[in-house]
């Protein structure tokens, strides 16, 4: 078919557009990445550059080598939300190699193998994300430690020098600078059989996670209400998610409220408010039904609480969101919504009027 | 009471449907003019296929002289519509020409050349009693004056109207929602002639025999809502009707969901309003009953909007059917640009017109010219995101953008797994998809499609029945012949065994009737010559000659083994 010649109705102006929509994305970022740079560092930014660069870089490779026009692909700003996202989701101090690996992981296979933009079943930035992890754990998982804890914070020229030349500067140390993120501590303690009660005695610990880590949460929230009073997104996804790991947290934690934490700290902790608003929100790779949305989020909360509690990582967002990636199509399939005029109980209309 | 204050619509409960849109609705470029008449075109071009349906067949030949009314076109089956002659004037030709119609293809069109006399043609009695008369009678004038849903439609008017004998209709509902952005048509209709409109309403609930009427119009067209309210006050419908004002909310004017808004009820898919007792008729189409049945007078006329910012003077016409676009846009003083798309009917659904020389007719409801502000491109389509928008404003609760996969994947039985038949294709999806995706034309054309291999099937359904049958047949054939012979061989071994002393008899029977088959294939083979299976010793000659037509046979089978079958089966 020969959709250039088509001169099908409607004929009215067509208001949304879908690089507004990207780009509201990105500035719903915007706090919460101003928020990471005060705590982490230049690092951030310097990724973000790097990130954007190399997955332009990457789609206009490909979509040259498909023969696929480039610039309007360019332009609709997928490949830039998908750079941030996983800048975001690194760590600070990452390798500029890696960032190149995870990037061209994303674009070129994730995303453009599979035919593009609107094509992906999977997240590009999460699947990137968990290469990585899978292949560099200590790199993926050397985290600073956030600025009210920090003895030294990097100044730009260091995080460059440390990016992209991989040392430290001179009289620094590993352990000066870097520090378990609260998730992983938690685990950690809690595997040496610690009460929660003492493993929150540390001066890591805030009011509900981890000092520093617990506030950058909320910058991401703000965003994440932005996004969903614009329009962009809907509240199905990240409301069933927040409350799926809620539920489940609170269960454990009045259950045993020594070997499982309170449940804000799920909340603020790792990557689940950047992950409920901004990553499981990928309209691309999730459920497309309202009902398939609330079934899809829920179950990424469940996945994360579980793999947080019993499982071999710390974080789980990343992997949470690819397997339900996988089952989207099918939560899509069983969920469709009752077609006008279809069966349900139109006997009842057998009379000819109901008021 | 009522003269100190005017009457309000009485509150009502109303129901909502699922999504749709607020679209700029254009409404005051062109309602605030009162309807004017045209001049007489030179030459009235008027389809014989104006309705859904079966065209109607030319009554009238070329060089006949016709009256204003009189009947050029008969209906042709049940469901079609008679076409009259809006002028006076001399048939000219009878033949294809450019239609309205979003294929773009050409239909049979009656050409007229008009006398400028307008001369009325004897018109039948008024049935101004029709309350007392068979509704069968009151039924028959509508069909006669070839009324058709005037809303866009044109669906005969007088089928919608006979809803089947073990149905009844307790809800009349009125449309004059008017829900396409531009198009005013109905609402000057009923600002100006609401009593006219009343009269047909109250003809329509009579035939219907409903026990209440409801009237929708968007509220958006307060002063068409006043003006109704204020005619009903003074009539006895005021008992049993209601004016409704709904919300403005694109495509609210759509049969089913206005249908759903004032009732609360949901026609079912694939199913007629009346199948939930509601029957449902446009407000012009109200009026054109009322001038059939009370008047006599047939559909030769409509209002037709003429607007969008590239027409010089937007407005609103009353145009004999059959007149030219152009002569409607040269009426409202041209084009003040030249339009980026001249469109008949709305924006959201109507269709691009491949001139302006195409005629109006009854479904003409607006000549819609844009500039290219208001039809701006919409660019190169991008790759669908899934962001769910389409779904969210689908007013059929279907999800369009699983509908585009499949339908660009041409997955057609997944199509319609997903409901693509149940898509009015109102046009709501496309026009919030940020990737500009064209998505209602995909769904046309996934349709067709499906029409199109439905329609191969059938064909090859059809074949092969035919060779089963033909197969079941030839077999049951040779059951009967060799049961026969065997019975015959039971017998005159039984005879044999029986009577052992009848057997010369027998004998001599078997011989006379060597004979009489001798003589018989003598006289065959003197007869016909060329023929040697004629000759033959015949088994069953009751069957040889259906045996010769199923045959195989290079040329297409007959049209009479098909029929059998169809029978048979």
């Amino acid at each position: 078919m020969n959709v250039a010649a088509v001169v099908s109705s409607p004929h009215g102006p067509r208001p949304n557009r879908v690089d507004w929509i990207m780009a509201q994305v990105l500035l719903a970022l915007v706090p919460g990445i101003l928020a990471m740079t005060w705590y982490f560092g230049w690092g951030l930014l310097i990724n973000i550059t790097l990130a954007v660069l190399f997955a332009l870089g990457a789609e206009a490779a490909v979509l040259r080598a498909r023969g696929r026009p480039v610039l309007p692909t360019l332009k609709d700003y997928s490949a830039v939300v998908t750079a941030v996202l996983f800048a975001i989701a690194v760590p600070p101090t990452l390798p500029w190699w890696l960032t190149l690996i995870g990037m061209v992981f994303a674009i070129v296979l994730v995303k453009q193998l599979y035919g593009g933009l609107g094509y992906n079943p999977f997240n590009p930035a999460m699947a990137a994300y968990v290469l990585l992890l899978i292949s560099y754990p200590v790199e993926m998982t050397t985290w600073l430690a956030p600025k009210v804890l920090a003895e030294h914070s990097l100044t730009f020229f260091e995080s460059l020098q440390l990016i992209f030349l991989g040392h430290l500067p001179q009289g620094l140390d590993w352990d000066v600078i870097s520090s378990a993120t609260p998730l992983d501590e938690m685990r950690t303690q809690l595997g040496r059989d610690l009460m929660i009660e003492e493993i929150r005695q540390s001066p890591l610990w805030g009011d509900f996670g981890g000092r520093g880590w617990e506030w950058v949460g909320n910058w991401f929230l703000l965003g994440g209400i932005y996004l969903l009073g614009r329009r962009v997104i809907t509240w199905h996804i990240p409301v069933s998610l927040l409350a799926s790991i809620l539920v489940l947290a609170g269960l454990f934690w009045m259950f045993d409220p020594q070997a499982y934490p309170f449940p804000a700290f799920h909340l603020f902790s790792g990557g689940v408010i950047l992950g409920a608003f901004f990553i499981a929100t990928d309209p691309v790779s999730a459920c497309t039904t309202r009902k398939g949305q609330l079934i899809y989020g829920a179950l990424i909360g469940a996945l994360v609480f579980v793999i947080r509690s019993w499982g071999g990582y710390p974080d789980a967002v990343a992997f949470a969101v690819l397997l339900l990636n996988i089952a989207a199509p099918t939560i899509d399939y069983y969920t469709q919504p009752r077609v006008f005029g279809h069966a349900r109980d139109h006997a009842k209309g057998q009379d000819g009027g109901a008021g | 009471m009522s003269h100190l204050a005017p009457p309000q619509p009485s509150p009502r409960h109303i129901w909502t449907f699922h999504g749709g849109i607020h679209v700029p609705d254009e409404k005051a470029l062109s309602n605030g003019s009162s309807i004017e008449s045209i001049p007489l075109p030179p030459r009235l071009v008027i389809p014989l296929a104006q309705h859904i349906g079966a065209p109607a067949r030319a009554c009238v030949r070329v060089g006949e002289r016709v009256l204003k009314g009189q009947l050029i076109g008969e209906a042709q089956g049940y469901v079609s519509a008679a076409v009259h002659a809006s002028s006076s004037g001399l048939v000219v030709a009878i033949e294809p020409r450019p239609v309205p119609h979003p294929s773009g293809l050409s239909a049979a069109c009656v050409v007229i050349e008009t006398d400028g006399e307008d001369a009325q043609a004897p018109l039948p009695e008024p049935l101004t009693d029709y309350v007392h008369l068979d509704p069968l009678v009151v039924r028959e004038r509508v069909r006669w004056a070839g009324v058709v849903g005037l809303g866009g439609a044109s669906f005969p008017t007088s089928v919608k109207l006979n809803p089947g004998p073990d149905r009844r209709l307790k809800t009349l509902v009125i449309n004059g929602a008017e829900c396409e952005p531009y198009i005013t048509c109905d609402d000057r209709l009923m600002r100006e002639q609401p009593t006219r409109i009343l009269e047909g309403v109250r003809i329509l609930r009579h035939l219907a025999g409903a026990e209440r009427v409801l009237i929708g119009i968007e509220d958006n067209k307060a002063a068409a809502i006043a003006a109704l309210v204020q005619a009903l006050a003074v009539t006895d419908l005021q008992q049993i009707a209601r004016v409704v004002p709904i919300p403005t909310l694109y495509p609210s004017g759509g049969e089913r969901q206005l249908i759903r808004v004032l009732t609360g009820l949901e026609v079912p898919s694939h199913g007629i309003p009346a199948q939930i007792g509601i029957l449902c008729q446009n407000v012009g189409t109200a009026a054109a009953v009322a001038d059939a049945v009370l008047r006599g007078q047939p559909l030769i006329s409509r209002v037709v909007t003429v607007t969008g910012r590239s027409v010089d003077a937007p407005r609103n016409l009353e145009v004999p059917v059959g007149t030219p676009a152009s002569t409607l846009i040269a009426h409202c003083g041209g084009f003040r640009q030249p339009p980026r798309k001249l469109l008949c009917g709305g924006p959201m659904m109507g269709f691009e017109l491949p001139d302006a020389e195409v005629p109006v007719t009854k479904a003409t409801n607006c000549l819609l010219a844009l500039t290219a502000a208001e039809t701006p491109d919409p660019g190169p389509a991008l790759a669908c995101i899934r962001c769910g928008r389409c779904a969210e404003v689908c007013p059929v609760r279907l999800l369009p953008q699983q509908l585009y996969w499949h339908a660009r994947a041409k997955d057609l039985d997944r199509a319609q797994d997903y409901n693509l038949f149940d898509c009015i294709e109102c046009g709501c999806c496309a026009a919030v998809c940020p990737s500009h995706i064209p998505l209602v034309h995909y769904y046309r054309y996934a349709k067709t499609e499906i029409w199109a291999r439905e329609q191969d099937r059938r064909k090859a359904d059809q074949a092969r029945l035919r060779h089963q049958a033909r197969l079941e047949r030839l077999e049951r054939q040779e059951q009967e012949r060799k049961a026969k012979l065997r019975k015959k061989k039971e017998s005159l071994e039984g005879e044999i065994g029986a009577e052992p002393g009848s057997a010369d008899a027998k004998r001599a029977a078997i011989e006379a009737a060597r004979q009489r088959a001798a003589a018989k294939k003598k006289a065959a083979l003197e007869g016909q010559s060329g023929d040697s299976r004629r000759g033959e010793p015949l088994t069953d000659g009751g069957s040889r000659s259906t045996d010769t037509a199923d045959a195989p046979d290079p040329v297409p089978a007959p049209r009479q083994p098909v029929e059998r079958i169809e029978e048979s089966t």
